[in-house]
Protein backbone atom coordinates (compact mmCIF):
# COMPACT_ATOMS: atom_id res chain seq x y z
CA UNK A 1 0.00 0.00 0.00
CA UNK A 2 1.15 3.47 -0.81
CA UNK A 3 -0.91 4.97 1.90
CA UNK A 4 0.67 4.50 5.25
CA UNK A 5 -1.28 5.17 8.37
CA UNK A 6 -0.97 8.89 9.19
CA UNK A 7 0.96 9.61 12.35
CA UNK A 8 -0.65 11.68 15.01
CA UNK A 9 1.39 14.70 13.95
CA UNK A 10 0.40 14.20 10.32
CA UNK A 11 -2.69 16.39 10.37
CA UNK A 12 -0.83 19.16 12.23
CA UNK A 13 0.93 20.02 9.01
CA UNK A 14 -2.28 19.55 7.02
CA UNK A 15 -4.96 21.39 8.96
CA UNK A 16 -7.28 21.72 5.96
CA UNK A 17 -7.23 17.98 5.40
CA UNK A 18 -8.08 17.44 9.03
CA UNK A 19 -11.01 19.85 8.74
CA UNK A 20 -12.31 18.04 5.68
CA UNK A 21 -11.95 14.69 7.36
CA UNK A 22 -13.99 15.96 10.29
CA UNK A 23 -16.65 17.36 7.96
CA UNK A 24 -16.98 14.10 6.06
CA UNK A 25 -17.36 12.07 9.25
CA UNK A 26 -19.81 14.65 10.60
CA UNK A 27 -21.90 14.31 7.44
CA UNK A 28 -22.33 10.55 7.71
CA UNK A 29 -22.97 10.90 11.41
CA UNK A 30 -25.75 13.44 10.82
CA UNK A 31 -27.31 11.40 8.01
CA UNK A 32 -27.36 8.19 10.01
CA UNK A 33 -28.54 10.00 13.12
CA UNK A 34 -31.45 11.68 11.31
CA UNK A 35 -32.68 8.38 9.91
CA UNK A 36 -32.36 6.47 13.17
CA UNK A 37 -33.94 9.34 15.06
CA UNK A 38 -36.99 9.46 12.78
CA UNK A 39 -37.53 5.71 13.07
CA UNK A 40 -36.94 5.64 16.82
CA UNK A 41 -39.21 8.65 17.38
CA UNK A 42 -42.07 7.05 15.45
CA UNK A 43 -41.64 3.69 17.16
CA UNK A 44 -41.30 4.99 20.71
CA UNK A 45 -44.26 7.34 20.37
CA UNK A 46 -46.40 4.97 18.36
CA UNK A 47 -45.99 1.58 19.93
CA UNK A 48 -47.98 2.39 23.06
CA UNK A 49 -51.01 3.37 20.98
CA UNK A 50 -51.35 -0.18 19.75
CA UNK A 51 -54.34 -2.10 20.96
CA UNK A 52 -56.50 -4.93 19.77
CA UNK A 53 -59.35 -2.76 18.55
CA UNK A 54 -56.82 -0.89 16.40
CA UNK A 55 -57.08 -3.94 14.18
CA UNK A 56 -60.82 -4.52 14.49
CA UNK A 57 -62.93 -5.26 11.44
CA UNK A 58 -65.16 -2.24 11.70
CA UNK A 59 -64.29 1.34 11.28
CA UNK A 60 -66.18 4.07 13.06
CA UNK A 61 -65.48 7.42 14.56
CA UNK A 62 -64.82 5.98 18.03
CA UNK A 63 -62.66 3.17 16.85
CA UNK A 64 -60.30 4.16 14.08
CA UNK A 65 -59.37 0.68 12.92
CA UNK A 66 -56.42 0.23 10.65
CA UNK A 67 -57.52 -3.15 9.30
CA UNK A 68 -59.67 -1.96 6.36
CA UNK A 69 -56.79 0.09 5.03
CA UNK A 70 -54.41 -2.86 5.36
CA UNK A 71 -56.80 -4.97 3.31
CA UNK A 72 -57.15 -2.19 0.75
CA UNK A 73 -53.37 -1.90 0.52
CA UNK A 74 -53.10 -5.61 -0.24
CA UNK A 75 -55.78 -5.37 -2.96
CA UNK A 76 -53.99 -2.38 -4.39
CA UNK A 77 -50.64 -4.21 -4.50
CA UNK A 78 -52.15 -7.21 -6.28
CA UNK A 79 -54.10 -5.31 -8.90
CA UNK A 80 -51.27 -2.87 -9.64
CA UNK A 81 -48.76 -5.67 -10.10
CA UNK A 82 -51.21 -7.68 -12.17
CA UNK A 83 -51.64 -4.75 -14.51
CA UNK A 84 -48.02 -3.66 -14.57
CA UNK A 85 -45.98 -6.88 -14.67
CA UNK A 86 -47.01 -8.25 -18.11
CA UNK A 87 -46.24 -4.93 -19.75
CA UNK A 88 -43.10 -4.22 -17.74
CA UNK A 89 -41.54 -7.64 -18.22
CA UNK A 90 -42.74 -7.84 -21.83
CA UNK A 91 -41.09 -4.51 -22.50
CA UNK A 92 -37.86 -5.70 -20.85
CA UNK A 93 -37.90 -8.89 -22.96
CA UNK A 94 -38.40 -6.83 -26.09
CA UNK A 95 -35.54 -4.49 -25.17
CA UNK A 96 -33.10 -7.29 -24.38
CA UNK A 97 -34.04 -10.14 -26.69
CA UNK A 98 -35.61 -8.59 -29.76
CA UNK A 99 -34.74 -4.93 -30.23
CA UNK A 100 -31.76 -3.43 -31.94
CA UNK A 101 -30.62 0.07 -31.03
CA UNK A 102 -33.19 1.87 -33.10
CA UNK A 103 -34.94 5.19 -32.66
CA UNK A 104 -37.93 3.30 -31.26
CA UNK A 105 -35.78 1.90 -28.45
CA UNK A 106 -34.51 5.38 -27.74
CA UNK A 107 -38.10 6.62 -27.41
CA UNK A 108 -38.85 3.78 -25.01
CA UNK A 109 -35.90 4.74 -22.85
CA UNK A 110 -36.67 8.46 -22.84
CA UNK A 111 -40.33 7.92 -21.95
CA UNK A 112 -39.49 5.39 -19.25
CA UNK A 113 -37.08 7.91 -17.77
CA UNK A 114 -39.80 10.56 -17.97
CA UNK A 115 -42.28 8.28 -16.20
CA UNK A 116 -39.91 7.84 -13.28
CA UNK A 117 -39.57 11.61 -12.93
CA UNK A 118 -43.26 12.55 -12.98
CA UNK A 119 -44.42 13.67 -9.50
CA UNK A 120 -47.01 11.44 -7.90
CA UNK A 121 -49.55 14.24 -7.70
CA UNK A 122 -49.43 14.56 -11.50
CA UNK A 123 -50.13 10.82 -11.71
CA UNK A 124 -53.01 11.46 -9.37
CA UNK A 125 -54.38 14.19 -11.65
CA UNK A 126 -54.03 11.94 -14.68
CA UNK A 127 -55.71 9.03 -12.91
CA UNK A 128 -58.56 11.30 -11.91
CA UNK A 129 -59.00 12.67 -15.43
CA UNK A 130 -58.57 9.36 -17.27
CA UNK A 131 -59.69 6.43 -15.12
CA UNK A 132 -62.11 8.17 -12.78
CA UNK A 133 -63.75 10.66 -15.15
CA UNK A 134 -63.10 9.64 -18.75
CA UNK A 135 -63.52 5.88 -18.28
CA UNK A 136 -66.21 6.59 -15.65
CA UNK A 137 -64.77 4.20 -13.08
CA UNK A 138 -65.40 6.68 -10.30
CA UNK A 139 -63.24 6.78 -7.17
CA UNK A 140 -62.30 3.13 -6.96
CA UNK A 141 -59.56 0.69 -6.09
CA UNK A 142 -59.34 -0.14 -9.77
CA UNK A 143 -58.68 3.48 -10.77
CA UNK A 144 -56.11 3.81 -8.00
CA UNK A 145 -54.34 0.56 -8.89
CA UNK A 146 -54.14 1.36 -12.57
CA UNK A 147 -52.69 4.78 -11.77
CA UNK A 148 -50.08 3.11 -9.57
CA UNK A 149 -49.38 0.45 -12.18
CA UNK A 150 -48.14 3.16 -14.57
CA UNK A 151 -46.13 4.70 -11.78
CA UNK A 152 -44.21 1.51 -11.00
CA UNK A 153 -43.59 0.65 -14.68
CA UNK A 154 -40.10 2.23 -14.86
CA UNK A 155 -39.03 0.30 -11.79
CA UNK A 156 -40.29 -3.03 -13.17
CA UNK A 157 -38.85 -2.44 -16.64
CA UNK A 158 -35.43 -1.44 -15.31
CA UNK A 159 -35.04 -4.29 -12.84
CA UNK A 160 -36.33 -6.89 -15.31
CA UNK A 161 -34.04 -5.57 -18.03
CA UNK A 162 -30.99 -5.66 -15.77
CA UNK A 163 -31.84 -9.17 -14.60
CA UNK A 164 -32.32 -10.47 -18.14
CA UNK A 165 -29.10 -8.86 -19.38
CA UNK A 166 -27.24 -10.56 -16.54
CA UNK A 167 -28.22 -13.99 -17.87
CA UNK A 168 -25.13 -15.17 -19.80
CA UNK A 169 -25.42 -15.71 -23.54
CA UNK A 170 -24.05 -19.24 -23.14
CA UNK A 171 -27.41 -20.19 -21.59
CA UNK A 172 -29.24 -19.02 -24.69
CA UNK A 173 -26.72 -20.64 -27.02
CA UNK A 174 -27.00 -23.96 -25.24
CA UNK A 175 -30.77 -23.79 -25.49
CA UNK A 176 -30.68 -22.95 -29.20
CA UNK A 177 -28.11 -25.69 -29.67
CA UNK A 178 -30.50 -28.23 -28.21
CA UNK A 179 -33.08 -27.17 -30.75
CA UNK A 180 -35.30 -24.91 -28.69
CA UNK A 181 -36.86 -21.92 -30.42
CA UNK A 182 -36.52 -18.34 -29.32
CA UNK A 183 -39.80 -18.30 -27.44
CA UNK A 184 -39.02 -21.49 -25.57
CA UNK A 185 -35.56 -20.20 -24.70
CA UNK A 186 -37.06 -17.02 -23.27
CA UNK A 187 -39.70 -18.73 -21.16
CA UNK A 188 -37.81 -21.86 -20.10
CA UNK A 189 -34.24 -20.55 -19.78
CA UNK A 190 -33.92 -16.77 -19.66
CA UNK A 191 -36.88 -15.80 -17.48
CA UNK A 192 -36.34 -18.47 -14.80
CA UNK A 193 -32.68 -17.45 -14.50
CA UNK A 194 -33.64 -13.79 -14.28
CA UNK A 195 -36.40 -14.44 -11.73
CA UNK A 196 -34.59 -13.36 -8.54
CA UNK A 197 -33.65 -10.00 -10.07
CA UNK A 198 -37.17 -9.45 -11.34
CA UNK A 199 -38.49 -10.39 -7.92
CA UNK A 200 -36.28 -7.81 -6.22
CA UNK A 201 -37.77 -5.21 -8.53
CA UNK A 202 -41.28 -6.35 -7.67
CA UNK A 203 -40.55 -5.95 -3.98
CA UNK A 204 -39.29 -2.42 -4.48
CA UNK A 205 -42.46 -1.71 -6.47
CA UNK A 206 -44.53 -3.01 -3.56
CA UNK A 207 -42.64 -0.57 -1.34
CA UNK A 208 -43.65 2.27 -3.61
CA UNK A 209 -47.28 1.18 -3.67
CA UNK A 210 -47.40 0.94 0.12
CA UNK A 211 -45.87 4.38 0.53
CA UNK A 212 -47.90 6.22 -2.09
CA UNK A 213 -50.58 8.67 -1.06
CA UNK A 214 -50.71 11.72 -3.33
CA UNK A 215 -51.61 9.67 -6.41
CA UNK A 216 -54.41 7.86 -4.61
CA UNK A 217 -56.44 10.56 -2.89
CA UNK A 218 -58.22 11.60 -6.10
CA UNK A 219 -58.27 8.20 -7.78
CA UNK A 220 -59.13 5.65 -5.10
CA UNK A 221 -60.69 8.15 -2.73
CA UNK A 222 -60.63 8.01 1.05
CA UNK A 223 -63.48 5.76 2.17
CA UNK A 224 -62.42 3.89 5.31
CA UNK A 225 -64.44 0.69 4.91
CA UNK A 226 -63.33 -2.77 3.90
CA UNK A 227 -63.82 -2.79 0.13
CA UNK A 228 -66.15 -5.39 -1.34
CA UNK A 229 -65.30 -5.03 -5.01
CA UNK A 230 -62.67 -3.34 -7.15
CA UNK A 231 -65.10 -0.58 -7.98
CA UNK A 232 -65.36 0.51 -4.34
CA UNK A 233 -63.58 3.57 -3.11
CA UNK A 234 -61.12 2.77 -0.32
CA UNK A 235 -58.03 4.14 1.40
CA UNK A 236 -54.64 2.47 1.66
CA UNK A 237 -52.49 2.67 4.80
CA UNK A 238 -50.68 5.79 3.62
CA UNK A 239 -53.89 7.59 2.68
CA UNK A 240 -55.40 6.46 5.98
CA UNK A 241 -52.49 8.03 7.77
CA UNK A 242 -52.86 11.27 5.84
CA UNK A 243 -56.55 11.41 6.68
CA UNK A 244 -55.86 10.77 10.37
CA UNK A 245 -53.13 13.35 10.72
CA UNK A 246 -54.90 16.04 8.72
CA UNK A 247 -58.11 15.58 10.69
CA UNK A 248 -56.01 16.08 13.82
CA UNK A 249 -58.48 14.17 16.03
CA UNK A 250 -56.67 10.88 16.19
CA UNK A 251 -53.01 11.76 16.40
CA UNK A 252 -52.28 8.73 18.56
CA UNK A 253 -53.77 6.44 15.91
CA UNK A 254 -51.72 8.26 13.30
CA UNK A 255 -48.62 7.41 15.32
CA UNK A 256 -49.64 3.77 15.46
CA UNK A 257 -50.35 3.72 11.73
CA UNK A 258 -46.93 5.25 11.13
CA UNK A 259 -45.39 2.37 13.09
CA UNK A 260 -47.19 -0.15 10.88
CA UNK A 261 -46.04 1.67 7.74
CA UNK A 262 -42.41 2.02 8.81
CA UNK A 263 -42.26 -1.59 9.97
CA UNK A 264 -43.64 -2.70 6.58
CA UNK A 265 -41.12 -0.59 4.71
CA UNK A 266 -38.21 -1.93 6.78
CA UNK A 267 -39.41 -5.47 6.10
CA UNK A 268 -39.74 -4.81 2.38
CA UNK A 269 -36.27 -3.24 2.22
CA UNK A 270 -34.70 -6.14 4.11
CA UNK A 271 -36.33 -8.58 1.73
CA UNK A 272 -35.12 -6.66 -1.33
CA UNK A 273 -31.56 -6.47 0.01
CA UNK A 274 -31.47 -10.17 0.81
CA UNK A 275 -32.67 -11.12 -2.64
CA UNK A 276 -30.27 -8.77 -4.38
CA UNK A 277 -27.41 -10.19 -2.33
CA UNK A 278 -28.40 -13.72 -3.28
CA UNK A 279 -28.45 -12.76 -6.93
CA UNK A 280 -25.04 -11.13 -6.60
CA UNK A 281 -23.58 -14.20 -4.92
CA UNK A 282 -24.91 -16.64 -7.45
CA UNK A 283 -22.19 -17.21 -9.99
CA UNK A 284 -23.12 -18.16 -13.51
CA UNK A 285 -20.45 -20.57 -14.59
CA UNK B 1 -43.39 -26.85 -37.35
CA UNK B 2 -45.54 -24.30 -39.14
CA UNK B 3 -47.58 -23.69 -36.01
CA UNK B 4 -44.39 -23.06 -34.10
CA UNK B 5 -43.33 -20.35 -36.54
CA UNK B 6 -46.66 -18.58 -36.33
CA UNK B 7 -46.47 -18.61 -32.56
CA UNK B 8 -42.94 -17.17 -32.59
CA UNK B 9 -44.06 -14.42 -34.94
CA UNK B 10 -47.17 -13.71 -32.89
CA UNK B 11 -45.27 -13.44 -29.62
CA UNK B 12 -42.66 -11.12 -31.08
CA UNK B 13 -45.53 -8.83 -32.01
CA UNK B 14 -46.94 -9.15 -28.48
CA UNK B 15 -43.59 -8.19 -26.97
CA UNK B 16 -43.38 -5.26 -29.36
CA UNK B 17 -46.80 -4.06 -28.25
CA UNK B 18 -45.92 -4.31 -24.55
CA UNK B 19 -42.76 -2.36 -25.29
CA UNK B 20 -44.82 0.65 -26.38
CA UNK B 21 -46.41 0.94 -22.92
CA UNK B 22 -44.12 3.71 -21.66
CA UNK B 23 -44.56 5.75 -24.80
CA UNK B 24 -48.33 5.29 -24.73
CA UNK B 25 -48.49 6.21 -21.03
CA UNK B 26 -46.50 9.40 -21.39
CA UNK B 27 -48.56 10.48 -24.40
CA UNK B 28 -51.83 9.70 -22.58
CA UNK B 29 -50.75 11.59 -19.47
CA UNK B 30 -49.65 14.63 -21.45
CA UNK B 31 -52.75 14.51 -23.63
CA UNK B 32 -55.23 14.37 -20.78
CA UNK B 33 -53.57 17.04 -18.71
CA UNK B 34 -53.10 19.40 -21.66
CA UNK B 35 -56.63 18.97 -22.99
CA UNK B 36 -58.13 19.57 -19.56
CA UNK B 37 -55.94 22.62 -18.98
CA UNK B 38 -56.62 24.42 -22.24
CA UNK B 39 -60.12 25.83 -21.48
CA UNK B 40 -58.94 27.28 -18.15
CA UNK B 41 -55.72 28.65 -19.62
CA UNK B 42 -57.72 30.28 -22.41
CA UNK B 43 -60.11 31.91 -20.01
CA UNK B 44 -57.48 33.11 -17.54
CA UNK B 45 -54.71 33.80 -20.03
CA UNK B 46 -51.37 32.01 -19.80
CA UNK B 47 -49.38 35.10 -18.81
CA UNK B 48 -51.93 36.16 -16.22
CA UNK B 49 -52.01 32.59 -14.88
CA UNK B 50 -48.26 32.32 -14.40
CA UNK B 51 -47.50 35.88 -13.25
CA UNK B 52 -50.71 36.69 -11.35
CA UNK B 53 -50.02 37.34 -7.69
CA UNK B 54 -53.43 36.50 -6.25
CA UNK B 55 -54.93 33.04 -5.96
CA UNK B 56 -58.48 33.54 -4.78
CA UNK B 57 -60.89 31.04 -6.30
CA UNK B 58 -63.69 32.10 -3.94
CA UNK B 59 -63.59 35.80 -4.87
CA UNK B 60 -66.09 37.34 -7.26
CA UNK B 61 -64.66 37.52 -9.83
CA UNK B 62 -62.28 34.71 -8.98
CA UNK B 63 -58.59 35.30 -9.46
CA UNK B 64 -56.17 32.58 -10.49
CA UNK B 65 -52.57 33.74 -10.23
CA UNK B 66 -50.12 30.89 -9.77
CA UNK B 67 -47.05 33.02 -8.94
CA UNK B 68 -47.22 32.57 -5.14
CA UNK B 69 -47.27 28.80 -5.58
CA UNK B 70 -44.51 28.79 -8.21
CA UNK B 71 -42.37 30.89 -5.87
CA UNK B 72 -43.37 28.66 -2.97
CA UNK B 73 -42.20 25.56 -4.83
CA UNK B 74 -38.96 27.28 -5.82
CA UNK B 75 -38.25 28.53 -2.29
CA UNK B 76 -38.72 25.21 -0.53
CA UNK B 77 -36.77 23.45 -3.27
CA UNK B 78 -33.91 25.92 -2.93
CA UNK B 79 -33.98 25.41 0.82
CA UNK B 80 -33.93 21.65 0.35
CA UNK B 81 -30.93 21.94 -1.97
CA UNK B 82 -29.09 24.18 0.51
CA UNK B 83 -29.55 21.61 3.24
CA UNK B 84 -29.55 18.35 1.32
CA UNK B 85 -26.77 18.85 -1.23
CA UNK B 86 -23.81 19.65 1.07
CA UNK B 87 -24.86 17.00 3.57
CA UNK B 88 -25.55 14.46 0.84
CA UNK B 89 -22.36 15.20 -1.04
CA UNK B 90 -20.14 14.84 2.03
CA UNK B 91 -21.96 11.64 2.94
CA UNK B 92 -21.43 10.34 -0.60
CA UNK B 93 -17.71 11.13 -0.31
CA UNK B 94 -17.65 9.21 2.94
CA UNK B 95 -19.43 6.23 1.42
CA UNK B 96 -17.17 6.13 -1.62
CA UNK B 97 -13.77 6.92 -0.12
CA UNK B 98 -13.72 7.02 3.67
CA UNK B 99 -15.97 4.20 4.81
CA UNK B 100 -14.47 1.05 6.33
CA UNK B 101 -15.89 -1.98 4.57
CA UNK B 102 -17.63 -3.40 7.59
CA UNK B 103 -19.36 -0.14 8.37
CA UNK B 104 -20.41 0.16 4.73
CA UNK B 105 -22.43 -3.03 4.97
CA UNK B 106 -24.48 -1.44 7.73
CA UNK B 107 -24.74 2.07 6.32
CA UNK B 108 -25.72 1.24 2.75
CA UNK B 109 -29.03 -0.47 3.67
CA UNK B 110 -29.73 2.37 6.10
CA UNK B 111 -29.45 4.94 3.33
CA UNK B 112 -31.62 2.78 1.09
CA UNK B 113 -34.16 2.72 3.88
CA UNK B 114 -34.12 6.53 3.94
CA UNK B 115 -35.40 6.36 0.35
CA UNK B 116 -38.06 3.81 1.24
CA UNK B 117 -39.80 5.67 4.05
CA UNK B 118 -43.16 6.94 2.71
CA UNK B 119 -43.45 10.69 2.27
CA UNK B 120 -46.51 10.69 4.48
CA UNK B 121 -44.38 9.39 7.36
CA UNK B 122 -41.81 12.11 6.74
CA UNK B 123 -44.61 14.64 6.71
CA UNK B 124 -46.02 13.33 9.95
CA UNK B 125 -42.59 13.42 11.56
CA UNK B 126 -42.21 17.01 10.39
CA UNK B 127 -45.62 17.86 11.80
CA UNK B 128 -45.02 16.39 15.25
CA UNK B 129 -41.31 17.17 15.62
CA UNK B 130 -39.80 19.78 13.28
CA UNK B 131 -42.76 22.20 13.31
CA UNK B 132 -43.01 22.39 17.14
CA UNK B 133 -39.22 22.66 17.33
CA UNK B 134 -39.22 25.71 15.06
CA UNK B 135 -42.23 27.20 16.86
CA UNK B 136 -40.49 26.92 20.23
CA UNK B 137 -37.05 28.10 19.20
CA UNK B 138 -37.56 30.62 16.41
CA UNK B 139 -41.15 31.68 17.02
CA UNK B 140 -44.00 31.96 14.55
CA UNK B 141 -46.38 29.09 13.96
CA UNK B 142 -43.65 26.72 12.91
CA UNK B 143 -45.43 25.78 9.66
CA UNK B 144 -42.94 27.44 7.40
CA UNK B 145 -40.58 27.44 4.45
CA UNK B 146 -37.87 26.45 6.90
CA UNK B 147 -39.74 23.36 8.12
CA UNK B 148 -40.50 22.26 4.56
CA UNK B 149 -36.91 22.88 3.48
CA UNK B 150 -35.45 20.82 6.31
CA UNK B 151 -37.83 17.97 5.63
CA UNK B 152 -37.27 18.01 1.86
CA UNK B 153 -33.53 18.33 2.47
CA UNK B 154 -33.68 15.03 4.36
CA UNK B 155 -35.91 13.43 1.73
CA UNK B 156 -33.58 14.17 -1.20
CA UNK B 157 -30.53 12.81 0.68
CA UNK B 158 -30.75 9.24 -0.68
CA UNK B 159 -30.99 10.51 -4.26
CA UNK B 160 -27.95 12.78 -3.85
CA UNK B 161 -25.93 10.19 -1.94
CA UNK B 162 -26.67 7.25 -4.24
CA UNK B 163 -25.90 8.93 -7.54
CA UNK B 164 -22.95 11.00 -6.29
CA UNK B 165 -21.38 7.96 -4.68
CA UNK B 166 -21.67 6.05 -7.95
CA UNK B 167 -20.14 9.00 -9.82
CA UNK B 168 -17.19 9.24 -7.41
CA UNK B 169 -16.61 5.49 -7.59
CA UNK B 170 -16.59 5.65 -11.37
CA UNK B 171 -13.49 7.88 -11.41
CA UNK B 172 -10.45 5.71 -12.29
CA UNK B 173 -8.30 4.72 -9.33
CA UNK B 174 -5.20 5.96 -11.18
CA UNK B 175 -6.40 9.55 -10.70
CA UNK B 176 -6.34 9.05 -6.97
CA UNK B 177 -3.00 7.28 -6.96
CA UNK B 178 -1.48 9.98 -9.15
CA UNK B 179 -2.54 12.64 -6.67
CA UNK B 180 -1.12 10.69 -3.74
CA UNK B 181 2.19 10.12 -5.45
CA UNK B 182 2.49 13.87 -5.95
CA UNK B 183 2.26 14.27 -2.20
CA UNK B 184 -1.44 15.07 -1.73
CA UNK B 185 -3.16 13.87 1.42
CA UNK B 186 -6.05 11.43 1.09
CA UNK B 187 -8.54 14.25 1.71
CA UNK B 188 -6.90 16.55 -0.78
CA UNK B 189 -6.79 13.86 -3.45
CA UNK B 190 -10.48 13.14 -2.98
CA UNK B 191 -11.64 16.74 -2.96
CA UNK B 192 -9.39 18.30 -5.59
CA UNK B 193 -9.05 15.39 -8.00
CA UNK B 194 -11.91 12.91 -7.64
CA UNK B 195 -14.77 15.37 -7.06
CA UNK B 196 -13.98 17.57 -10.09
CA UNK B 197 -13.67 14.41 -12.20
CA UNK B 198 -17.09 13.24 -10.98
CA UNK B 199 -18.64 16.67 -11.52
CA UNK B 200 -21.26 15.83 -14.13
CA UNK B 201 -22.53 12.83 -12.20
CA UNK B 202 -22.82 14.93 -9.06
CA UNK B 203 -24.71 17.66 -10.92
CA UNK B 204 -27.02 15.00 -12.31
CA UNK B 205 -27.75 13.82 -8.78
CA UNK B 206 -28.56 17.38 -7.73
CA UNK B 207 -30.93 17.79 -10.66
CA UNK B 208 -32.71 14.56 -9.76
CA UNK B 209 -32.90 15.74 -6.15
CA UNK B 210 -34.45 19.03 -7.28
CA UNK B 211 -37.00 17.06 -9.26
CA UNK B 212 -37.89 15.02 -6.21
CA UNK B 213 -38.20 18.12 -4.01
CA UNK B 214 -40.33 20.09 -6.44
CA UNK B 215 -42.69 17.16 -7.01
CA UNK B 216 -43.06 16.17 -3.37
CA UNK B 217 -46.57 16.66 -2.15
CA UNK B 218 -47.76 15.04 1.04
CA UNK B 219 -44.76 15.85 3.21
CA UNK B 220 -44.91 19.51 2.20
CA UNK B 221 -48.65 19.84 2.71
CA UNK B 222 -48.26 18.81 6.32
CA UNK B 223 -45.52 21.24 7.36
CA UNK B 224 -45.53 24.26 5.04
CA UNK B 225 -48.57 26.14 6.40
CA UNK B 226 -50.15 26.40 2.92
CA UNK B 227 -50.98 30.12 2.82
CA UNK B 228 -51.50 31.06 -0.82
CA UNK B 229 -49.54 34.30 -0.78
CA UNK B 230 -46.03 35.35 -1.63
CA UNK B 231 -43.89 34.70 1.47
CA UNK B 232 -41.57 37.35 2.87
CA UNK B 233 -39.34 35.30 5.18
CA UNK B 234 -38.30 31.74 5.85
CA UNK B 235 -40.57 31.53 8.89
CA UNK B 236 -43.59 32.41 6.72
CA UNK B 237 -45.99 29.73 5.67
CA UNK B 238 -45.97 28.88 2.01
CA UNK B 239 -48.02 26.88 -0.47
CA UNK B 240 -46.38 24.92 -3.26
CA UNK B 241 -47.91 23.98 -6.59
CA UNK B 242 -48.25 20.38 -5.45
CA UNK B 243 -49.96 21.20 -2.16
CA UNK B 244 -52.31 23.58 -3.94
CA UNK B 245 -53.60 20.72 -6.06
CA UNK B 246 -54.05 18.33 -3.13
CA UNK B 247 -55.77 20.88 -0.92
CA UNK B 248 -58.25 22.31 -3.41
CA UNK B 249 -58.97 19.52 -5.89
CA UNK B 250 -61.45 17.95 -3.47
CA UNK B 251 -64.01 20.72 -3.85
CA UNK B 252 -62.94 22.51 -7.03
CA UNK B 253 -65.32 22.81 -9.97
CA UNK B 254 -65.37 24.34 -13.46
CA UNK B 255 -62.76 27.06 -13.96
CA UNK B 256 -61.19 26.42 -10.55
CA UNK B 257 -60.72 22.75 -11.41
CA UNK B 258 -59.27 23.64 -14.79
CA UNK B 259 -56.84 26.04 -13.15
CA UNK B 260 -55.65 23.32 -10.77
CA UNK B 261 -55.11 20.89 -13.65
CA UNK B 262 -53.24 23.65 -15.47
CA UNK B 263 -50.98 24.04 -12.45
CA UNK B 264 -50.31 20.31 -12.77
CA UNK B 265 -49.26 21.06 -16.34
CA UNK B 266 -46.89 23.80 -15.14
CA UNK B 267 -45.42 21.28 -12.71
CA UNK B 268 -45.06 18.74 -15.51
CA UNK B 269 -43.21 21.28 -17.66
CA UNK B 270 -40.83 22.03 -14.77
CA UNK B 271 -40.09 18.30 -14.45
CA UNK B 272 -39.61 17.88 -18.21
CA UNK B 273 -37.06 20.71 -18.22
CA UNK B 274 -35.22 19.06 -15.32
CA UNK B 275 -35.34 15.70 -17.13
CA UNK B 276 -33.81 17.19 -20.25
CA UNK B 277 -31.09 18.82 -18.13
CA UNK B 278 -30.49 15.47 -16.46
CA UNK B 279 -30.09 13.55 -19.71
CA UNK B 280 -27.76 16.27 -21.03
CA UNK B 281 -25.63 15.82 -17.92
CA UNK B 282 -25.59 12.06 -18.43
CA UNK B 283 -24.59 12.44 -22.04
CA UNK B 284 -21.65 14.60 -21.01
CA UNK B 285 -20.62 11.95 -18.54
CA UNK B 286 -20.62 9.33 -21.27
CA UNK B 287 -18.50 11.42 -23.65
Amino acid sequence: MFRTKPKSTFYKSHPLSLLIKILVWAAIFITAFVLLFIIAYIFVKGIRHFSLDFFSLHYNSENVSVLPSIITTIYMIFISLLASLPFGIGCAIYLTEYAKETRFVKYIRVTTETLSGIPSIVYGLFGMLFFVTYLKWGFSILAGSFTLSIMILPLIIRSAEEAIIAVPDTFREASFGLGAGKLRTIFKIVLPSAMPGIFAGIILAIGRIVGESAALIYTAGTVAKIPVSGMDSARTLSVHMYALSSEGLNTDKAYATAVVLVALVILINLLATTITKKVGNKQYE
Amino acid sequence: MKKQKILERLMSIVFFITATISIVSVILILLFIVINSIPALKEIGIVQFITGKTWAPANIPASFGLLPMILGSLYVTAGAVLIGVPLGLFTAVFMARFCPEKLYKVLKPLIDLLAGIPSIVYGFFGLVFIVPLIRNTLGGTGDSILAASILLGIMILPTIIGLSEAAIRAVPQSYYEGALSLGATHERAVFTILLPAAKSGIFASVILGIGRAIGETMAVVMVAGNQARIPTGILNGVRTMTSNIVIEMGYAADLHRGALIASGLVLFVFILILNIAFSLMNKKKGA
